[in-house]
């Protein structure tokens, strides 16, 4: 076996991670995974089957689940200097639906970090807020209690939230689970947006067909990264395979997305 | 109890404060205590910890029978609130942490925790209860009120600390509930921005184990979860926000507080807690029934409202596609695939013409100019929805409450133009 080669880990990376394993139960999730996001903004989609180990590596990048060993630094800092330029939207399924606030409550929670232990939303935080809501296209939904939306548009609120947060660097854990197409188009069209303003997105993603049109930049993760790159480069039939293994379902499905990306 | 004319004299008088300085004092601190729990108890209730609160609280009988032998020894003659609080709480910790000890050991579910600890450190009390009855018996009257509660054997002092502490508790909620509810919604999200979700569930969980304790004296430790559950499973019947959710479980919590101490201190030997418990438990039936929008009856009755428009709308729209006059009896082949009784069409029919949509006279049903006009649009947006879900059925699903009445303004102008333009293509072939 070849020497693991470590790359220089950049001090101006929005997300390096270096040599990171997370074990549950002594058991590794994630093993030796190094990692390092371009300077420059990006989409960046996490791939890989289910049980790869795609939302703990977001989560022990966040630190919502402890790290057996590894570093990761955003910009060269440590987590806890930079928490307040890092946004997060969990899977839908993490919260209860049924809990008493409406679409622009829980947009306004982005904010509450802000705001501290004591001071109450304000009117300043209510219209930023609505305007968060407005870039999701639900500012008429701003009263709604939140069980009363459909899943693409609690979806939506969750970005919503994660825009209130004006974070240079965002993790989504599926944001784009069990909506309909033009929701999606929607959300990728957010996406695209903060992108442009200078944010980078990193996006657990399980739609393999939409990864050549939808992102700059993709990471093949099965428990370990198989490969990561420019998904022009890293994007291909070989990294499929290695990361999928020999399901055949998938393989198709994978041999078909590699065929439309040819096409592009 | 035996005049009812006097129990009501007496129950008016208890609870409008003019029954002497003592059950005033009783209702001033569960009226305070119920507030503070109503409010706490839906933090604990949001983040699922309501159980929890159960088990705190019957965990505190072995620390009360403890703390009470350990104030004999310091050669105290009767139970005294202080020691038997202390060691309450400390039991009752106790109890907590063996509940989160368990819930580490991956064959151990929360359910299953908080069952045994609750039991066993119960059965523990009792016995300890049993033991120290039967030894040390003159000395341990008023021992047992702790199981049950009985607020009119406590000291001014007690009351003044109960309500000063809870009322603080109530406050604290009420100003933390920023924190608070983001933890309780999603955690995860408020670790990833900052927050100390751990340091957070202390103090809201250290809350709640303070009004427990501080209410056991009072209502019992057997029921006091139930003063941190009902007012807030009443409360959110009412409202979908928090904050309000908050406000009406304390006003609940303290209603139940009130009128539960004043009955129970005009009738006869009925202990505290579990009258105040029964009061909480009315209060939410009644809003079960009550309340608007998320209340049995309002609930129903929409739906009957939205049934019975519906059906004259179907009905109206017969009468277009149909035209003509129609006799009542040919009013059942017009209806005949909707499948209604002639009992359900009589009403109708009466219902439509009160509105004026439709007319009898010389014993054929016939539509007026308003009842067609009306017919019309029905019809016309109807056609317009079928062609929107065909149209867009991707994003038709984003538009859940929608009625026939509400197309035009669900749907923005443009679409409506675009969608009748597709509707006149579709009709002409």
């Amino acid at each position: 076996m070849s020497p693991i080669q470590r790359p220089e880990h950049s001090t101006n990376s929005p997300l390096s991670i270096h040599a990171m394993t997370v074990a549950y139960d002594r058991k590794p999730v994630l093993w030796d995974v190094d990692y390092d996001a371009p300077e420059d903004p990006q989409l960046i989609a996490i791939v890989g089957p289910n049980g790869a180990g795609k939302s703990t590596l977001i989560k022990a990048c966040l630190g919502l689940v402890p790290r057996a060993s590894g570093l990761v630094a955003f910009r060269g800092k440590p987590l806890d200097a930079v928490r307040s330029t890092i946004g997060y939207v969990p899977q839908r399924e993490s919260v209860d639906w049924e809990f008493p606030v409406t679409a622009l409550d829980v947009v306004c929670m982005g904010r509450y970090r802000k705001l501290g232990w004591f001071r109450p939303v304000r009117k300043k935080d209510r219209d930023a807020a609505l305007l968060c809501l407005d870039r999701v296209g639900l500012a008429d939904l701003a009263d709604r209690q939140i069980r009363q939306l459909s899943g693409g548009q609690q979806q939506r609120v969750f970005l919503a939230r994660a825009l209130a947060q004006e974070a240079d660097l965002y993790f989504m854990d599926e944001p784009f689970a069990g909506v309909d197409a033009a929701t999606e188009q929607a959300i990728l069209g957010v996406l695209r947006e903060m992108k442009r303003e200078g944010r980078t997105i990193i996006v657990v993603h399980h739609d393999l067909q939409t990864v050549p049109s939808s992102f700059d930049e993709v990471i093949f993760l099965n428990m370990r990264v198989v490969d990561s790159g420019p998904v022009a480069d890293v994007f291909h039939e070989d990294n499929l395979r290695k990361t999928y293994g020999g399901r055949l379902t998938m393989l198709a499905e994978a041999a078909e997305a590699v065929a439309r990306s040819e096409r592009r | 109890m035996d005049d009812p004319v006097n129990f009501w004299l007496d129950f008016w008088n208890v609870l409008t404060l003019q029954s002497g300085y003592n059950a005033t004092l009783v209702i001033l601190g569960t009226t305070s205590l119920g507030f503070a729990s109503g409010i706490v108890g839906t933090f604990a209730v949001l983040r699922r910890r309501a159980l929890m609160a159960d088990a705190l609280g019957h965990a505190t009988l072995p620390g009360v029978v403890g703390g009470f032998l350990i104030s004999l020894i310091f050669g105290a003659t009767g139970p005294e609130i202080l020691p038997l609080l202390v060691g309450g709480a400390c039991s009752g910790f106790l109890g907590i942490w063996a509940v989160q000890c368990l819930v580490r050991h991956p064959r151990v579910r929360e359910d299953a925790a908080i069952g045994l600890v609750l039991s066993t450190f119960f059965g523990l009390g009792i016995v300890l209860l049993s033991v120290v009855q039967t030894s040390v018996s003159t000395q341990t009257a008023g021992l047992d009120s702790y199981i049950y509660g009985q607020a009119s054997s406590m000291t001014r002092v007690d009351v003044l600390t109960l309500a000063g502490i809870s009322v603080l508790v109530g406050l604290i909620s009420i100003l933390l509930r920023n924190p608070f509810g983001q933890v309780c919604f999603d955690a995860d999200f408020a670790a990833t921005t900052g927050w100390s979700v751990d340091r957070i569930d202390l103090l809201m969980m250290g809350l709640v184990a303070v009004v427990c304790v501080v209410g056991i004296p009072a209502v019992g430790l057997m029921l006091v979860v139930a003063f941190l559950i009902v007012p807030c499973a009443a409360g959110r019947l009412w409202s979908t926000r928090l904050f309000d959710v908050l406000m009406i479980s304390g006003l609940i919590g303290g209603i139940s507080g009130w009128f539960g101490a004043a009955l129970s201190s005009s009738l006869p030997n009925l202990p505290t807690g579990p009258v105040i418990v029964l009061v909480a438990g009315a209060i939410f039936l009644l809003s079960l029934f009550l309340a608007p929008r998320r209340g049995i009856i309002s609930s129903q009755w929409s739906a009957y409202r939205r049934n019975q428009r519906i059906a004259e709308d179907h009905a109206l729209e017969h009468f277009i596609d149909h035209e003509d006059s129609v006799s009542t009896d040919g009013l059942i082949k017009l209806f005949s695939v909707r499948g209604w009784s002639a009992r359900k069409i009589n009403r109708l029919m009466r219902r439509l013409q009160a509105k004026h949509f439709v007319e009898f006279s010389s014993s054929v049903w016939s539509l007026t100019p308003t009842g067609r006009s009306r017919g019309l649009t029905i019809q016309r947006n109807h056609r317009l929805w079928t062609q929107y879900l065909i149209s867009h059925a991707d994003v038709a699903a984003n538009h859940v409450d929608w009625s026939v009445d509400q197309v035009e303004h669900v749907l923005s102008e443009d679409l409506v133009a675009q969608l009748e333009d597709q509707l006149q293509l579709g009709s002409t072939p």
